[in-house]
């Protein structure tokens, strides 16, 4: 009962949060103190936290380095317009075809890769990313390497916000059942997952697919921001920026991902005015924090508000000796 | 009707026959020992026990049900349990986790119910955490639930790794060296928590050790493997004084 009222408490917090964001967030669109070039990078920031957060679930949960996510958003982007721009399907219903694309495109090149470990894994899923730009590339229908312009606009604050709240709740509750303990078993050490009853390729091959899945979301929310996408936008270089966030928040936190989504979107606003050293303090801050916190800013924790509980009482303590 | 039968099991390594014609028995809560010198394919029996390896020839049959060549994650479902010589526990997560883990074999929820929450979810989830935590009172453990399972000490890691073993429920416990590392004390206290174990959940134990009191004292039936094959089979006794087992571990006699 007791354990009851607390957890009903907890989410209710939660819903009041993320209402009181959304709202403040709105207000601000509405009123138009937020510019467009604000939103453009708020957009971004959401769909940069679907993308880490999904990612952060291959690698950092089930510890399989994957380096293809960019192909997966890529598949999700392209099966989205299709329905909508080039069939014209709701945005609802893109959306859903580009998750799901996405998803099966991660069951078939999951099933033959996750046979792989560690570096080769890497190099078989990045070969797969790049194996998809191509072929996006190469086929008339969806523009070749032109692509498809004149997508309406559809991707809105609220259905950025909902979006992103899905990616980071369905992903939490897995992680927080006996299906995420499985599969992070796997990351642990897979042959003692196996000895245990834990069907690691099954789990691998879940995480993928899920991780997939989302990664094509961000790519369908994209599409229906920018007004056009070539396939060329979602080469391996942008496979490499979602995994620097992983890295940076640290693997196997999704908050420390979702931080890291938001501080990188963010630094690249900031930076912006300094285009000709960009670059190099982008760099910088990377390495700086690989340093000190070469297990990501978070590390494997999540930030809670036990955490914050803790920090408090710390201080409290210490202020106490003093 | 034995537990556990192996007949005429193989296993090489390129030329190397690490397990030649293996035949092996371990009857209803029989406590086995196999012993011999290092290097003798022990562990690859574990191994081919466990699914890990597949074997070369040979079957190996659990309550009579053949078992031969499956993946370790089916093995575990049809009732045998594992620890390793050198410790695997899952090393970042917590103590309740890791026995936790073994409790997947048996979720009392589907993953679409623990993704929307439902109250079936908090249920189950609250009966694995209970059925976890009974299982590390049986190894004293309760109290260190909330530890991460790299930072116990390593007496504590081989209980941890023992009753994680047991949760997947199994009938047969294979146990890998379970006392090394340990001082005499601690294998004392293990013997009789081995004893004990078997007892309480019906099993039946094979355990592999060096510490020879330990396997004289508990093992009802020792079996002794020398380069890949059985050379002696009996009770602690007669494993004692048998000419060849002396001979595998200290050499021959000098005339």
């Amino acid at each position: 009962m007791e354990d009851k009222r607390r957890r009903w408490g907890k989410f209710l917090l939660e819903v009041i949060v993320l209402a009181a964001l959304f709202t403040v967030v709105q207000y601000l669109i509405a009123t138009g103190l937020l510019n467009r070039y604000y939103q453009i990078n708020l957009t971004l920031m959401g769909i940069n936290i679907i993308l880490a957060v999904s990612l952060n679930l291959i690698n950092g949960f089930t510890g399989q380095l994957s380096l293809g996510h960019a192909g997966f958003m890529a598949i999700g982007a392209f099966a989205s317009v299709i329905m909508t721009t080039l069939l014209g399907y709701p945005f609802m219903i893109g959306i859903l075809a580009g998750m799901l694309a996405a998803a099966v495109a991660g069951f078939i090149i999951g099933v033959p890769t996750l046979r792989l470990k560690g570096d080769y894994l890497a190099i078989a899923t990045l070969g797969f990313g790049e194996i998809i730009r191509v072929v996006l590339q190469n086929i008339d229908y969806i523009g070749g390497p032109a692509g498809i312009s004149g997508i309406s606009k559809m991707t809105t604050w609220p259905v950025l916000f909902i979006a992103t709240v899905i990616t980071i709740v369905v992903i939490v509750n897995m992680i927080n059942s006996s299906y995420g303990r499985a599969i992070i078993s796997v990351r642990e050490d897979e042959i003692a997952a196996e000895i245990m009853g834990v069907n690691t390729t099954k789990y691998k091959v879940l995480a993928f697919v899920v991780g997939a899945g989302f990664a094509g979301l961000a790519g369908a929310l994209y599409a229906h921001y920018f007004y056009i996408i070539k396939p060329e936008t979602f080469n391996f270089l942008k496979s490499f920026d979602i995994l620097v966030m992983v890295v940076l928040g640290g693997l196997g936190s999704t908050t420390g991902a979702v931080i890291a989504a938001a501080f990188i979107t963010a630094l690249n606003v900031v930076l912006q005015e300094y285009a000709a050293v960009r670059m190099i303090i982008y760099a910088l801050i990377l390495i700086i924090v690989m340093i000190y916190r070469p297990q990501g800013l978070l590390g494997n924790k999540e930030l809670t508000r036990r955490s914050f509980d803790k920090i408090w009482s710390g201080r409290h303590v210490s202020s106490a000796n003093k | 009707m034995s537990r556990l039968q192996i007949n005429n099991l193989s296993k090489s390594f390129g030329g190397l026959s690490a397990v030649l014609n293996f035949d092996f028995n371990v009857g209803k809560q029989e406590l086995v020992g196999l012993i011999g010198p290092n290097g003798a394919g022990k562990t690859t029996v574990f191994n081919l026990i466990t699914g890990v390896y597949k074997p070369d020839q040979g079957t190996i049959c659990l309550e009579d049900k053949d078992i031969t060549g499956l993946h370790p994650y089916d093995i575990c479902k049809k009732g045998i349990a594992r620890t390793f010589q050198n410790i695997r526990l899952f090393n970042d997560l917590t103590v309740l986790d890791n026995v936790k883990v073994a409790l997947h074999t048996d979720v009392p929820y589907s993953l679409t119910t623990a993704v929307l929450r439902l109250p079936t979810f908090f249920k189950g989830e609250e009966q694995i955490s209970r059925q976890a935590l009974d299982y590390l009172k049986i190894f004293d453990l309760d109290k260190k639930k909330d530890e991460i399972a790299s930072n116990l000490p390593y007496g504590e890691q081989r209980r941890l790794e023992i009753a994680r073993a047991l949760a997947t429920r199994p009938s047969l416990l294979i146990l890998d060296e379970p006392a090394a590392g340990m001082n005499p004390n601690e294998t004392q206290e293990l013997m009789k928590l081995i004893n004990w174990i078997k007892e309480e959940f019906h099993l039946s134990i094979l355990l592999i050790e060096h510490d020879m009191s330990l396997v004289m004292g508990v093992c009802e039936r020792i079996y002794v493997l020398d380069y890949g094959q059985i050379i002696a089979e009996g009770t602690p006794q007669e494993i004692r004084n048998n000419k060849r087992v002396i001979e595998a571990y200290l050499g021959e006699e000098v005339e």
